[in-house]
C-alpha cells in the first residue's frame, strides 16, 4: 500500500533535460522507480536516458500514460509547470523548486481547487526533497539507501531532518511505509493534516511521524485534525526552539511572526492535542520505537 | 526585504495614496532645508530605519522652529536605535524623512498580508490605529476587522466599503478610502509584497485620510522579477554577517550564543541548534551550507561562522544526501589546513559514504573532535566550549 506513489506508479520529469532533472531522474531510475519519460517544451521528440521527451505534459499523458510528475523547473517558471500537469490529468505531483514567489503559489492552490476533489491533483512541496516510499519508487532527490521499508509514515517541511529521522530509525530496526517532504515554502500545496489524512487511510502505516518547525499554523491544524479524526499514534517534533522571533530561519516559511507560531509554543498545543512529543531531534527514532512496542 | 518609510510613501503616492508633504534629509543642513520647502509651523523629523515602534525609541520628533529641525536632525542622524523589533543590537539611522506636521482628527489601522491559513491576501483594519495590532488582537480582538480576498477576482468594491465602514469613516470620504484601499491592493500584488501596512492612517481634521506612516517588505523569492524593488536595498539596516553571506550564497543568521554551527538545510541547522540548546549550550549563529557543500563552499563558511569573535567552539553537522561525507571530510580538512582554527571542532557527518568521511578525518592528523549521533555531537560541542571558557578564566 504506503501512500501516494508504489512500484507501479507512472512517473514523468518535468524539466528533464537539464542538468539537475537529469541527475535526479537517473537517480530515481536506479531506485527502481517507473520512470517513463520527461518534458522539456521544445524537445519534444528526442530521447533522454533512454526515455522518450515530450513538449508538453499532456502529450506524456496520452502517449506513455503519466500519473506522477516531479517538478524540476526554474522558479520564474515553475508555477506554470504545476498548473500545466494538473490540467493535463497527472494526479500527483513533487515540486522539488525552491524560490518560487507566493503569489505565484496562491494562483497555483486557487488553480488545483478548481477541480473537483476526485479529480484534483495532489501538489506536494514546492521547495522539498520529495515523496519516497521505499522499497518501491522514489520521487525525489533524497539518498534512498538510508530508508528502510516499514510501517512508520514521516511527513515533514525539511529534507536533511527527514533524512535523519529515517536514519534514526533504521538505527533501531524500524521501517517507513512512505516518507512525504511537504516543504519549507510558506504556501505549500499538501499541509501536515493533508499528509496525515492519508496516513490514516493507509492499512500499512502504523504510526505517524510529524517534523514541523517554526513558523505558519500548520502544524497546530494538523494536530487538531488528528485528536478528532486518528485512530494510530501521531509522534512530532518541532524544529526550531533557539530561533528569534521575526527572523526568517533559511526556510521562507521559518520565521515566527504571530502568536502560537514558535516551537515551545507548537510543542505545547500538540501535546495538550494529544500528540506525542518526541523532546529532542535526536530522540525522533527512540520515541517511536516506544510508540511501536505499545501497540 | 523591507524598505524605508520614505520608500513606500513614495510607491504608495504613486499608486494614488495621499501623504504629507515630506523630503529626505543625510544632514541637520538637509533638514532644515527640508523643512523651510515644505513650509508649514510644524514638522516631524523622522528616523528611517528597518523597524517598526520608532515612535517609543525616540525617533520621531516633533518640531515646530527650524532650530529645533536642525537639534532633532543632529540627535537622530548616526543614533543607534534599539525597538523590540530591532533586537537589543538596535539599527542605525543615516537617512531621516521631514514631514510637514499633521493635524489628526482620528488614528486607525489597516494593513494587506498574506495568510498563511487560508492562502490568501487578508486585509485588516481597525478604527483603533496608532497602537501595536498584535497587542489590540489579545485585548480586543473584535476591534479588528479582517476581510479576505479570492486571488482570481482580487480586492473588490464592496470589500473596500464593508473595510472603510469597519473602520467608521464618514460617508463623506467613503469613496476617496475605497480609492485608497484599492491602490494598496494594486501596489501589494504588482510589487510581490508580503505585507503592507499603514499605522497610522490618519483622519485629519479638514477630513481628509491620510497615510501617517507606511511600512512594506517584500517577498524575497519575487525579487527577479522586481528589479526597481531590489534597487531599494538598504544594506546599512542588516546585519553585515547575513549580508555577506547572503552574497557568497549561503543562508546566515548572527545569534547571541558561541558555539558556531555550519549545517546543511534549514530544518537540520534548527534542530542541531536546538540539541546544542538542550545540552546547556547557546548557538552563535544558523548557517545552512545548502546540499552541495563544496570545499570551497565550506571554507567560505568556515570563515563566516569564525568572523564572529564569539565563537569558542564550533560544530559541523552534515547529512549528506546526493553529496557524500568523503567529499564534505576533504572539504572541512581543507579549510582547517587553510585558516588556522583557534577554537576548538566538532564534526559529524552521517549518509552517503560516513565510514570514508570519518577514516579520512581520523587520518588528517588534525585535533577534530568526530561523533557519530546529533546528541554526541551537541554534548561534546558543549562540552568543547566549557573546557575553553576553563581555560580563558583560569589564564
Amino acid at each position: 500500500m504506503a501512500i501516494l506513489i508504489n512500484e507501479t506508479t507512472r512517473i514523468i520529469v518535468q524539466g528533464f533535460t537539464g542538468k539537475i532533472g537529469s541527475f535526479h531522474a537517473q537517480d530515481m531510475l536506479n531506485y527502481g522507480s517507473q520512470v517513463v519519460g520527461g518534458v522539456t517544451p521544445g524537445k519534444g521528440g528526442q530521447t533522454h536516458l533512454g526515455l522518450p521527451v515530450f513538449n508538453t505534459v499532456k502529450e506524456a499523458v496520452q502517449q506513455v500514460g503519466a500519473e506522477a510528475s516531479i517538478v524540476f523547473v526554474p522558479p520564474a517558471f515553475a508555477a506554470d509547470s504545476i498548473m500545466e500537469a494538473a490540467d493535463a490529468g497527472i494526479k500527483y505531483c513533487v515540486a522539488i523548486t525552491d524560490g518560487i514567489p507566493t503569489q505565484d503559489m496562491m494562483t497555483v492552490k486557487n488553480f488545483l481547487r478548481r477541480f473537483p476533489k476526485e479529480q484534483r491533483m495532489v501538489l506536494t512541496g514546492p521547495n522539498c526533497a520529495g515523496t519516497i516510499s521505499p522499497g518501491r519508487s522514489m520521487l525525489g532527490i533524497m539518498p534512498g539507501h538510508i530508508y528502510q521499508q516499514g510501517n512508520v509514515g514521516i511527513v515533514g517541511r525539511s529534507g536533511t531532518l527527514g533524512y535523519e529521522a529515517a536514519d534514526q530509525l533504521k538505527r533501531l530496526g524500524i521501517g517507513i511505509s512512505t516518507s512525504v517532504g511537504i516543504g519549507g515554502d510558506p504556501i505549500n500545496g499538501s499541509s501536515h493534516r493533508d499528509i496525515l489524512e492519508m496516513f490514516e487511510a493507509d492499512p500499512e502505516t502504523k504510526v505517524v511521524v510529524m517534523i514541523g518547525e517554526i513558523g505558519g499554523p500548520q502544524e497546530v491544524e494538523a494536530g487538531l485534525w488528528a485528536r478528532d479524526n486518528m485512530t494510530k499514534p501521531v509522534v512530532a517534533y518541532i524544529a526550531g526552539l533557539t530561533a528569534p522571533e521575526g527572523r526568517r530561519m533559511g526556510h521562507a516559511g521559518a520565521i515566527i511572526s504571530s502568536a502560537g507560531e514558535s516551537a515551545a509554543e507548537k510543542v505545547a498545543m500538540l501535546r495538550e492535542l494529544g500528540v506525542i512529543i518526541s523532546p529532542t531531534p535526536a530522540a525522533m527514532g527512540a520515541t517511536v520505537a516506544e510508540v511501536l512496542a505499545k501497540l | 526585504m523591507d524598505i524605508h518609510e520614505y520608500q513606500a510613501k513614495e510607491i504608495l503616492s504613486g499608486y494614488g495614496i495621499k501623504t504629507a508633504e515630506g523630503g529626505l534629509a543625510y544632514s541637520p543642513e538637509d533638514a532644515v532645508q527640508r523643512a523651510r520647502e515644505i513650509g508649514g509651523h510644524v514638522w516631524a523629523v523622522k528616523a528611517q530605519i528597518h523597524s517598526g515602534a520608532r515612535g517609543k525609541a525616540g525617533g520621531i520628533k516633533i518640531c515646530k522652529t527650524h532650530d529645533e529641525v536642525e537639534a532633532a536632525a543632529e540627535a537622530l542622524l548616526g543614533k543607534r536605535l534599539v525597538t523590540h523589533q530591532t533586537g537589543p543590537a538596535g539599527k542605525v539611522c543615516a537617512r531621516l524623512y521631514i514631514e510637514a506636521g499633521t493635524d489628526i482628527a482620528k488614528e486607525l489601522y489597516f494593513c494587506f498580508l498574506v495568510d498563511r491559513s487560508s492562502e490568501r491576501i487578508v486585509m485588516v483594519g481597525s478604527a483603533q490605529g496608532g497602537m501595536d495590532i498584535e497587542e489590540l488582537a489579545v485585548t480586543n480582538p473584535e476591534a479588528i476587522t479582517k476581510i479576505y480576498i479570492e486571488p482570481a477576482v482580487g480586492l473588490q468594491d464592496y470589500q473596500a466599503r464593508e473595510m472603510a465602514f469597519a473602520l467608521g469613516l464618514d460617508a463623506e470620504i467613503i469613496s476617496h478610502a475605497v480609492k485608497t484601499i484599492k491602490g494598496c491592493y494594486r501596489a501589494l500584488r504588482d510589487l510581490d509584497a508580503s505585507m503592507l501596512e499603514i499605522n497610522p492612517l490618519v483622519i485629519t481634521r479638514n477630513n481628509e485620510l491620510l497615510a501617517l506612516d507606511a511600512k512594506m517588505g517584500f517577498d524575497e523569492n519575487a525579487l527577479f522579477r522586481q528589479l526597481k524593488i531590489s534597487e531599494l536595498r538598504d544594506k546599512t539596516q542588516e546585519d553585515p554577517r547575513e549580508t555577506a553571506a547572503a552574497d557568497r550564497g549561503l543562508s546566515y543568521v548572527g545569534l547571541d550564543g558561541d558555539i558556531g554551527c555550519m549545517i546543511n538545510g534549514a530544518g537540520l541547522a534548527m534542530a542541531t541548534m536546538d540539541m546544542i540548546k538542550l545540552a546547556g549550550g547557546e548557538p552563535a549563529n544558523f548557517l545552512d551550507v545548502g546540499g552541495g557543500a563544496s570545499a570551497e563552499r565550506t571554507e567560505k563558511a568556515f570563515r563566516l561562522v569564525l568572523a564572529d569573535k564569539n565563537v569558542k567552539a564550533m560544530l559541523v553537522n552534515i547529512f549528506a544526501g546526493i553529496n557524500r561525507c568523503d567529499w564534505i571530510a576533504e572539504g572541512v580538512v581543507q579549510a582547517v589546513r587553510k585558516i588556522d582554527m583557534k577554537v576548538p571542532l566538532i564534526v559529524r557527518l552521517s549518509g552517503t559514504n560516513v565510514e570514508e568521511g570519518q577514516r579520512i578525518i581520523k587520518e588528517s592528523g588534525l585535533p577534530i573532535i568526530t561523533a557519530e549521533t546529533l546528541a554526541e555531537a551537541a554534548e561534546k560541542a558543549v562540552q568543547a566550549r566549557n573546557e575553553v571558557v576553563a581555560r580563558t578564566t583560569a589564564a
